[in-house]
């Protein structure tokens, strides 16, 4: 025990006396926080739009004046025909050519059917399918306002009673995208550090050839392991907190639930994350090997973790992969403690699946550590 | 016996670093192991120290089994990697406290060893190893090395890169800690610093060439050796490799060590078959035996 605490004792030495690193452990992810909680929305806003307008009728200027209105567009032009419109589309200087046809507005009168052409810049297919869905709103919406202009009071009697949903979001009542990308994002802070760190750490003494000293000691496995690792969970937890209070104070986001089952969570989380920056540093001999397999874990775990795209998406086999994802579990408890007051009885299916992921990875980690070479 | 090894073999995939090696080395001896980079020292260090397993062989120290009782080993053995291995952002103190509480003791405990080292380095004991010069960094790693009173002390190659003031002060050390029972085995590049050596093993490609006293070593030699000189040193090896009776030839600081296939060597013909050879103020003198000329004539 004593020797334990003296190498833990070392260790946070070592990190204070680096002048480079404690920066980089606290402000570094506070930064990124901050700067990617503001960024990382969904929405897409100030989409430019253009139109060809070959009608130029009431009924034309009437659609155009929808999506002026609209906070989500800004008309940039109007273009004579579609060649110049298609030349423009292909500089980047428009993104969405909307085009009305000539006999617009009798054709609608008319046969009460007509044709819009809508050509979306989809380089950005995730940008493209959220403008679709505006401009589908913006034109439904036109629709309804022209069938009732144009409704006689004798069709009163055969019009169908139109439908209406009224969507309520629950947990987050304005869908205001931080209050879920928040906890979301401190998930990744956290994971991020802890893993480089531990995954560093122990290949750094192995560079500089102190571990070749460690080993002809008769310090025990365990000793030593629990020695150079306890810090940087100690690390982790801490930069919890300071997440947390950001979060807090800063984005205001909900914390319905309670603080101490956070806590609990991620302290067994970052037991997982902590084998397996061992396990790496096991495998490798520099520095830099560890850093690129944390990173090569880290892009899969963050990119299907459910944060930036949803899981229930994804192609069946992605799906099951995700079973193996750590993130994912930290990021659905996170955002279910945070916002929906989950208690641990509803957590329970992650925190089982977390605290069996914690042992197999440690107790590979530990197996595959060896004293001698 | 302190250092028992018995026909040890290693191979790294396909090189053969280590082959059949075995020697003694007794107690309270300080001991050599003498060889050129690669001969495969650093491997041998690591199986003794319980880093490497052999392929083949046992190897036992201070009495241990270097496989069975590898823990014991650890406790009673200290090394010195021939890298500066401690930890760079650590003081001095702080360091040498590391390793005393790793190795369940305190500095105070055994102080009396390190003593005459410690005493040298303690102005600086402040400061971070990493910032410590050359010479300085040695006697800190000596001082880890033997805070837990070792019963057998590991040196790979101490004296490489250091100034030659700092290597006599670091044998110096070594004899003074012989004297307090400590079986030492050392390994350097140096031939020079073997004649401090109670007995060495010449090691070259994993393999042991002799081992003996440095005495008689040198006594082994079957050759009398001569040192021979003339204005230009380049030209003066060409005339000397195309005479027909040389054995073996040298360069030896200012000198060109020459051996003769001859046993009635007269230098007078060879002089004049150098000025032959248009070289001037040749000199030829008979010269004493070295370690190094037994290496290079074991080596051949």
């Amino acid at each position: 025990m004593k020797i334990i605490g003296y190498i833990i004792q070392k260790e946070f030495k070592q990190i204070f006396r680096n002048k480079v690193m404690l920066p980089l452990i606290f402000i570094m992810p506070l930064i990124q926080l901050i700067i990617l909680s503001n960024a990382a929305t969904f929405e897409v806003k100030n989409i430019k739009f253009s139109y060809i307008d070959q009608d130029k009728t009431s009924f034309s200027r009437a659609l155009i004046d929808k999506f002026e209105a609209s906070t989500y567009f800004n008309v940039i032009t109007d273009f004579s025909s579609s060649k110049i419109a298609n030349s423009a589309m292909l500089k980047g200087e428009v993104d969405v050519i909307l085009e009305i046809p000539q006999y617009f507005e009798r054709d609608l009168l008319k046969d009460k059917k007509t044709d819009l052409s809508v050509i979306i810049n989809a380089i950005d297919g995730a940008a493209a399918g959220v403008e679709n869905v505006y401009i589908i709103q913006i034109v439904q919406s036109f629709n309804k306002n022209a069938q009732t202009n144009l409704m006689q009071p004798s069709d009163l009697k055969n019009m169908p009673k139109s439908i209406l949903s009224i969507p309520s979001f629950w947990y987050n009542k304005t869908l205001n995208y931080k209050t879920f990308m928040v906890p979301g994002i401190l998930v990744l802070l956290v994971t991020m550090i802890t893993l480089f760190l531990s995954g560093m750490n122990i290949v750094r003494e192995k560079e500089i050839g102190t571990l070749e000293q460690m080993n002809v000691t008769p310090i025990k496995k365990h000793q030593f392991i629990i020695g150079k690792l306890f810090p940087f969970w100690v690390l982790g937890m801490l930069l919890l907190t300071v997440g947390l209070i950001i979060a807090r104070v800063l984005f205001n986001v909900p914390m319905v639930g309670s603080p101490v089952l956070m806590y609990v969570y991620t302290s067994i989380y970052i037991l997982v994350i902590l084998g397996m920056g061992l396990f790496i540093s096991n495998f490798t001999d520099t520095q830099q090997q560890a850093m690129f397999i944390a990173w090569f874990f880290v892009v899969i775990f963050i990119l299907m973790s459910g944060l930036f795209t949803p899981i229930e998406s994804m192609p069946q086999w992605a799906q099951h992969l995700t079973v193996f994802n750590p993130i994912k579990f930290y990021v659905e408890v996170m955002r279910m403690v945070m916002l929906k007051g989950s208690s641990f009885t509803d957590i329970l299916p992650q925190f089982g699946k977390t605290f069996l992921y914690a042992i197999v990875m440690n107790g590979l980690a530990v197996w595959s550590y060896k004293k001698t070479s | 016996m302190s250092i028992k090894i018995e026909h040890i073999s290693k191979s790294f995939k396909d090189v053969s670093a280590l082959k059949d090696i075995s020697f003694e080395v007794k107690e309270g001896e300080l001991f050599g192991l003498i060889g050129p980079d690669g001969a495969g020292k650093t491997t041998l260090f690591r199986i003794l120290t319980t880093l490497l397993i052999a392929d083949e062989g046992m190897a036992t120290v201070a009495g241990y089994d270097a496989i069975k009782n590898y823990k014991d080993i650890r406790n009673h053995v200290g090394y010195m990697p021939g890298r500066f291995s401690l930890y760079q952002d650590l003081t001095v103190e702080e360091n040498l406290e590391f390793f005393a509480t790793i190795f369940g003791t305190t500095v105070e405990e055994n102080y009396d060893l390190i003593k005459d080292i410690y005493i040298q380095i303690e102005p600086f004991k402040k400061r971070r190893s990493g910032k410590l010069s050359g010479g300085m960094k040695q006697k800190l790693a000596l001082s880890c090395a033997l805070i837990h009173k070792p019963k057998v002390l590991f040196l790979d190659e101490p004296t490489t890169g250091v100034d030659p003031v700092s290597r006599k002060e670091f044998w110096e050390m070594l004899k003074r800690l012989q004297q307090k029972g400590i079986t030492i085995l050392v390994s350097t590049p140096y031939m020079d610093e073997t004649a401090l050596c109670d007995r060495i093993a010449l090691i070259q490609d994993g393999k042991i060439l002799e081992v003996d006293t440095p005495q008689e070593i040198i006594n082994h030699y079957p050759k009398k050796i001569y040192n021979i000189k003339a204005d230009k040193m380049y030209e003066l090896i060409l005339a000397l490799n195309a005479y027909e009776h040389n054995h073996s030839i040298y360069p030896f600081g200012e000198y060109v060590h020459y051996t003769d296939k001859r046993g009635d060597f007269n230098p007078t013909e060879l002089i004049q078959f150098l000025e032959g050879k248009g070289l001037k103020n040749i000199s030829i003198q008979p010269t004493e035996t070295t370690i190094e000329d037994t290496f290079m004539e074991l080596a051949r």
